[in-house]
């Protein structure tokens, strides 16, 4: 079966800062990521490559530099990787981005084969909407399976996928029909470690870069800025609140003196902290009896 | 740390500020909806905070609030609508079939575009659960509008545009997005970030029904099991009244007990920061933060965390915040409303004896 697998580059967001004074972003020298939601799905993918046989694609939509993550794909073990690269595409929000993601998979498909399914992250860390994956799953007019903690089953001959998905309260096991698009949660797998074979061929492989129109985009409008109905206005940074913490205790207060003291002043400042505390403890008492 | 606020806004590239007129077809979009959560006979509490700032957004632009119900059994859905009207909402726009049971992502979808589509509503909330995000994604693509997702702050300008504020950049910054041309303007809340309404017993509304339309055979998807969660501690976490957490100034695994003693005497759930998490000191369930759990509780103990602005934005919900770290520079100090300048490892036990001490005296007096 062809799968492919959308990754996206990410600034580390761990090393990001804001200009103290000017208030905007240092990417500078920022080191860039695979989105770590996207390794899931990426391992997912390998592994039921492994076990059914077919071809792993990776895709991202990026800036030239995004290769690197593609290259890094490719040493875990993809078979091809492709880059959606164009200034058309800058600016996109969710519905731009799986706008020409869809496009592109479309493309995919013709060209090395039908897609059986997509595999997307669970979410990013810079953009976090969880929503690229929905995008591209009702524009493809594929069956749509986010959340998904384990592949039961995967029936290529009847076309059938079973998987487990976390839903609120519990976990749905879900049975649709392929082609599919699955967002992985997070740590229902663990990325392998790439074999020295796939980071040498990794190191050499050609990336197939596309733009809009090699991707066969239908319509450059619908892309990037143009096509994003979301528009951001405004970047600030949060508000820091007015007063600080009151600090608790005098110089050589012991511990319990210090305890105390600072129950005393929750108890004063909430009006129902105490009452909720003290019908817990009756309620514990009741219990015992 | 105590610089004045930086607000200065800033520019963002392309079409930002830049407005076009509404297209004509548009301009008749009117009203706020909530989609209202609905399964395993509870509305989500999501839900109802959304129609508390639905109802305010609606105030400010004159206009109704709907809840939008959707599920397997009418006489479940008509009793949910009462709490939607008690909550806030006008009316509550209801779709009861039997193949709306239990969540599927097709069947749902067509019933809240079918719903769009037909009464035209200009604002469209839903809670950023898995259920909402699942359903918000396929919902703006198929209406190809404008989606902002976990939105902390909504407001409506003077243009009667729906201004959405959410965390970017790993919460360091936040950002107001606008969907300018496109209706209805759609957005995600994640739960706990707005507060609770005020329940209003007796305060009724209209029902409006619609059909969905579709037959089982036109769905794809199959329902086979639904196992429920044993361990409902995940849910508990983001609704405890008290929560106690800590953080990597605990230094170790073993000394993470201490916090779990205090939760326990306090009937409080536990937690803590992401580090936590990473090095397998907790479960990810437990996490607070932007990439864990936001928490509202009436009383939150901090013990050990510096108070990075992730962990921030996931607890500034809070009535009362006491921060216990030995750095009196931590940023925690920052935003928490009472700190305890001292080793966690002296404090939280002494704490534990304080709280029972005084809890148990009532008991032998009660
Ligand atoms: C994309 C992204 C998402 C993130 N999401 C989250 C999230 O959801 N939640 C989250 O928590 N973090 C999150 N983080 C991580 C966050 O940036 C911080 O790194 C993290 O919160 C720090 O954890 P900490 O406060 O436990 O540890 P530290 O920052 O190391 O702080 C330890 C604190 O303990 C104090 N201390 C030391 N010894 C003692 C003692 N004996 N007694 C009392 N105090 C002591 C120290 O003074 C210090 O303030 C995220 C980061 C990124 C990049
Ligand atoms: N530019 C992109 N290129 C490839 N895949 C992407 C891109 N943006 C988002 N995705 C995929 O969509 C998922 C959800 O992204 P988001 O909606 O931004 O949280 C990610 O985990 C990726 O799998």
């Amino acid at each position: 079966m062809h799968i492919v697998v959308c990754i996206k580059q990410v600034p580390d967001s761990a090393q990001i800062r804001v200009h103290p004074v000017t208030n905007t972003i240092m990417r500078q020298g920022v080191p860039t990521i695979i989105n770590p939601y996207d390794l899931f799905a990426l391992e997912e993918a390998l592994r039921l490559r492994d076990r059914l046989g077919g071809e792993v694609t990776v895709l991202t939509m990026g800036p030239p530099m995004a290769e690197d993550s593609l290259r890094k794909a490719l040493t875990f073990g993809a078979d091809r990787a492709v880059l959606l690269t164009d200034r058309f595409f800058a600016g996109s929000d969710t519905l731009a981005t799986s706008y020409a993601l869809s496009s592109a998979i479309k493309k995919i498909g013709e060209t090395w084969g039908p897609v059986g399914i997509v595999f997307a992250g669970k979410q990013t860390i810079d953009g976090d909407t969880a929503q690229v994956g929905p995008g591209i799953a009702t524009r493809m007019g594929f069956n749509q399976l986010t959340y998904v903690a384990a592949i039961c089953d995967v029936d290529t001959e009847k076309g059938i996928v079973e998987v487990e998905r976390r839903a609120e309260g519990g976990v749905q096991v879900l049975q649709t029909k392929l082609p599919v698009l699955i967002t992985m949660l997070e740590g229902s797998n663990e990325m392998r470690r790439g074999s020295l074979t796939s980071a040498l061929r990794a190191a050499n492989a050609e990336i197939t870069t596309w733009n809009a129109e090699a991707a066969g985009v239908p319509d450059v409008q619908s892309c990037g800025l143009r096509g994003s109905p979301t528009v951001v206005k405004r970047v600030f940074a949060p508000t820091p609140r007015a007063e600080r913490a009151e600090e608790i205790g005098k110089p050589g207060m012991s511990f319990e003196e210090l305890a105390d003291a600072a129950m005393d002043e929750i108890f004063a400042r909430h009006p129902t902290v105490e009452a909720d505390l003290r019908e817990f403890a009756a309620g514990q008492q009741e219990e015992w009896r | 740390m105590t610089d004045a606020p930086q607000k200065k806004p800033q520019p963002a590239g392309g079409r930002a500020g830049m407005r076009k007129e509404l297209p004509e077809h548009f301009k008749a979009y009117r009203h706020v909806w909530v989609f209202i959560e609905y399964e395993h006979g509870a509305i989500h509490p999501v839900s109802l905070e959304l129609l508390g700032e639905g109802r305010k957004l609606a105030d400010k632009l004159g206009v109704e609030l709907a809840g939008l119900l959707v599920g397997g059994d009418r006489e479940e859905l008509l009793a949910a609508a009462g709490e939607c009207w008690e909550h806030g909402a006008d009316l509550t726009y209801l779709i009861a079939d039997p193949i709306l049971e239990h969540y599927r992502n097709q069947p749902y979808t067509k019933a809240l575009t079918d719903l769009v589509n037909t009464f035209k509503p200009e604002i469209l909330l839903l809670g950023a659960t898995t259920l909402g995000r699942d359903l918000a994604g396929s919902v703006a693509t198929t209406l190809a509008t404008g989606l902002t997702a976990d939105c902390t702050e909504l407001a409506i300008d003077d243009e009667r545009s729906l201004a959405a504020t959410r965390p970017t950049f790993g919460g360091s910054l936040l950002c107001t997005i606008h969907t300018l041309n496109f209706r209805p303007q759609m957005a995600t809340v994640r739960p706990r970030v707005m507060a609770m309404p005020q329940r209003e017993a007796g305060r009724t509304g209209r029902v409006v029904e619609h059909p969905l339309d579709m037959r089982e055979e036109d769905i794809v998807t199959k329902v086979l099991r639904f196992i429920a969660d044993r361990d409902s501690n995940e849910v508990q976490l983001a609704y405890a009244d008290i929560v106690v957490a800590g953080g990597l100034g605990l230094r170790s695994a073993e000394n993470f007990q201490l916090v779990k003693d205090l939760a326990r005497v306090l009937g409080a759930e536990y937690g803590g920061s992401r580090p936590l998490v990473q090095k397998g000191w907790i479960t990810s369930d437990r996490q607070i933060g932007q990439t864990g759990k936001t928490i509202r509780p009436k009383l939150y103990i901090a013990a050990g965390i510096s108070g990075a602005i992730q962990h921030r934005v996931g607890v500034e919900g809070a009535d009362m915040i006491l921060a216990i770290n030995t750095d009196p520079n931590a940023p925690i100090l920052d935003f928490a409303h009472l700190a305890i300048v001292a080793d966690a490892l002296e404090v939280l036990p002494a704490l534990t004896r304080a709280f029972s001490r005084r809890l148990s005296v009532n008991r032998l007096a009660g």
